[in-house]
């Protein structure tokens, strides 16, 4: 498939006798010709939510129509597609047929057409648009296989246990970008299927970005060049993955996604990769401490093809020294990511704190943000954060609740709390 | 009738090889390079598979490498040569042999942490000294002049280890050897590794150390105990390497007129038992000379095994140091 996964490890392998936590930085980057390779069997479904609040005010399904004409303009000739309008049911609009129809300036042209005569009318049940489009992956199951999912509101018209019921049931089969547009939907809620399902979430406050948005979405699966990439991590006997949580980007915890696939051995979905991009993963290992003076491979990281094919392997090692010296230096990597998921955590409590009256505790919380945000150079958190506190020290982290907070800015900074600052490799 | 310590075909004591495998039959020595790349074949685990970098597939832990623990016997003289418990790698090395007829001589180096690839250094040094007085040995050469000799050739041999661009970690090693004729014994060394005498009146320390804390003593400066807690204890004065400018050994000969054993060490084990009583309090008696290296290496190791420990046990006139 020509894609080459380069994997780095960042680490402090020294030990302290007796430590039996290593924890290291994996940073997976995509290289060679990957870049240029177009997968044969790409597929995409674009899902359009059509409910009743889509209509209100109509300006808001008019630019959902214009986002996914963008996005259908976007798709590479000859990619499988289909577009879906999802209410408290969920039905193809295009192609009428039913299953997936290639791309090409034609199909593309139809597709639009059948987009402009959408009308919105009725509830949301997205487990239902997750499953449909699940029957109309069947079948494509060579190339990355993306969906976009647009919604405004809540997930009425089904219990969040039939909505994981379904998450559980599509996870691993198909990838989903997540939007949201205006401020009646909940963060949380996009956020599982996001999760679930490998992707992203983010709002688009004002609809007429969406079509920007769409376009962008698109572009960024249609560089996907291998689908179903695993993080295989093998740990000596007697150990275990603490966690592995990808932290650049986006934080994305993966820790209960194992799937045994050997002695030893787990692996770990990280959805497709496309021929030019990077990630980092967070990963502590515990083992059984060994003597001092010991070396051991805490883990070795395997990136593995859908095939089984191995496309780039690191080690994290452990050391055990007397050496304090050695022990105690803190690996920079490790520490970043370490502030940026807590950076994350205050933001999520501050906010729930700010949502339930609790003053103290919100400006605590939003306060340690500010601090995290600004020692880590992570100025687009800082910003967003500027729009729900008023910042008097970044240094210390003093700060004020604001009286008045828009929805849009309080939604953005929930929303966006998980994109991380990427560490500076030294 | 003896046999042949290789093939073990019937020899006669006059034969200088043997008739079947072609063996030297003069020289028994250890082998050249140690114990070399002869990996043990199992982890301290259990597990037998190993991936490509070495590391056990069933507890993770690095390969253990065959100089992490070493012993080599030959008739009458034994050395035990260990990692300890908180270095990464042994780099002591040892090398010994005897000369039918003419007497036993044996090496052990100390491989200066400090400096690069310092096993390779201890290695080379030995493996060069014990060749130069095995074939002294053989052509009854005066042992200080062998001794001397041996010195500058395992200089030479640890100089040609450095690289130019890297002068100020060139490899670098201490030195301790003894050649035992039938009649006396010529210790030589450089640097802090050590030889004892304990016969049955006594131990003694044969060796003055090569250390800037020893300086001061000798200059009455440090008292022996402040030397031993004073950081510049082991502060190298004298050492082999391509940094060195050493000459020659400092050597001591003494007749060897009653039983005995030579005890050659590396800093490793002198740590702890560091003046000649405390040596004689915990040497085993009336045991061969493995078993008198094996106690040692087990005291240092009881005691903390802070460095690697090597110890090279040598009898005097068959004696068990009773």
């Amino acid at each position: 498939m020509g894609l080459d996964l380069a994997v780095e490890v960042f680490q402090n392998e020294y030990l302290p006798r007796g430590a039996a936590e290593v924890d290291a930085i994996v940073t997976v980057t995509a290289t060679g010709a990957a870049a240029r390779v177009v997968p044969a069997d790409a597929a995409e479904v674009i899902i359009v939510d059509t409910s009743g609040s889509m209509g209100f005010p109509a300006s808001k399904l008019a630019a959902a129509k214009r986002a996914t004409e963008a996005a259908v303009d976007t798709l590479r000739d000859g990619v499988w597609f289909a577009v879906v309008a999802g209410t408290d049911s969920a039905r193809v609009v295009y192609p009428r047929a039913g299953g997936l129809v290639a791309a090409d300036p034609r199909t593309r042209l139809a597709a639009k057409q059948a987009v402009r005569r959408l009308r919105a009318d009725g509830g949301t049940a997205m487990g239902r648009w997750l499953e449909l489009a699940d029957g109309l992956f069947d079948g494509y199951a060579g190339g990355p296989r993306h969906a976009i999912l647009l919604t405004d509101g809540e997930n009425q018209h089904e219990s969040p246990h039939e909505l994981s019921r379904v998450l559980e049931a599509v996870a691993g089969r198909f990838t989903c970008d997540c939007r949201g547009v205006g401020t009646d939907w909940q963060v949380a809620e996009l956020r599982r299927i996001a999760e679930a399902l490998l992707g992203t979430v983010d709002i688009v406050a004002d609809p007429e970005g969406l079509a920007d948005d769409f376009r962008s979405v698109a572009a960024t699966a249609m560089g996907k060049a291998v689908a179903d990439v695993s993080l295989r991590l093998w740990t000596p006997e007697g150990a275990g993955v603490v966690l592995l949580k990808q932290v650049s980007p986006g934080l994305l915890d993966l820790t209960g996604r194992r799937v045994e696939s050997g002695p030893r051995t787990g692996d770990y979905p990280t959805g497709a990769w496309g021929g030019a991009e990077s990630r980092d993963y967070h990963l502590r290992v515990r083992v059984r401490p060994a003597d001092v003076g010991d070396r051991m491979l805490a883990s070795r990281v395997s990136l593995v093809g859908p095939s089984g094919d191995v496309l780039g392997q690191g080690r994290v090692l452990a050391v055990w020294t007397e050496d304090s010296a050695l022990s105690t230096r803190i690996n920079r990597e490790v520490a970043h990511y370490t502030g940026q998921a807590e950076l994350a955590e205050a933001i999520r409590d501050g906010l729930e704190a700010r949502k339930a009256g609790d003053v103290g505790r919100a400006t605590a919380k939003l306060g340690r943000a500010v601090r995290l945000a600004h020692e880590s150079g992570n100025t687009d958190t800082a910003k967003l954060l500027a729009g729900v506190v008023d910042v008097e020290d970044p240094g210390t982290g003093t700060v004020k609740l604001r009286a008045r907070v828009a929805d849009a800015d309080e939604m953005t900074l929930d929303t966006r709390s998980t994109v991380t600052k990427r560490v500076r490799k030294g | 009738m003896e046999s042949c310590p290789e093939c073990a075909s019937p020899v006669a004591s006059q034969d200088r090889f043997c008739e079947a495998c072609g063996r030297n039959l003069r020289v028994q020595r250890t082998p050249v390079g140690g114990p070399g790349a002869q990996w043990p074949p199992m982890c301290a685990c259990g597990g037998e598979e190993f991936d490509a970098d070495g590391f056990c597939e069933q507890c993770g832990r690095a390969r253990p490498s065959a100089r992490d623990r070493v012993e080599f016997v030959l008739p009458g003289v034994a050395g035990v040569s260990d990692r300890g418990k908180r270095r990464q790698r042994n780099e002591d090395s040892m090398a010994f042999g005897r000369v039918r007829g003419r007497g036993v001589a044996a090496v052990v180096c100390d491989g200066v942490a400090s400096s690069e690839r310092a096993e390779q250094a201890s290695q080379q040094a030995v493996d060069t000294a014990a060749d130069v007085l095995l074939t002294g040995l053989q052509s009854g050469m005066d042992a200080e002049a062998l001794t001397t000799d041996a010195v500058v050739a395992a200089n030479e041999a640890v100089s040609r280890l450095a690289r130019p661009e890297a002068a100020e970690v060139a490899p670098s090693c201490t030195f301790v050897s003894v050649v035992v004729t039938d009649d006396s014994a010529t210790v030589g060394w450089v640097g802090d590794s050590r030889a004892y005498l304990v016969a049955e009146a006594g131990a003694a320390r044969l060796t003055t150390d090569d250390t800037w804390a020893a300086q001061l003593v000798a200059e009455g400066v440090l008292t022996e105990e402040e030397a031993l807690t004073d950081r510049r204890a082991h502060v190298l004065s004298r050492w082999l390497g391509a940094d060195s400018g050493v000459e020659a050994p400092q050597t001591v000969t003494f007749k060897v007129q009653t039983p005995g054993l030579l005890v050659l060490c590396s800093d490793g084990l002198w740590n702890y038992v560091p003046e000649p009583e405390d040596l004689l309090e915990v040497l085993p008696r009336g045991v061969p000379p493995i078993e008198v290296a094996r106690e040692l290496v087990e005291v240092a190791l009881k005691a903390g095994g802070h460095d690697n420990i090597t110890v090279v046990v040598v009898q005097l006139r068959g004696g068990h140091g009773a």
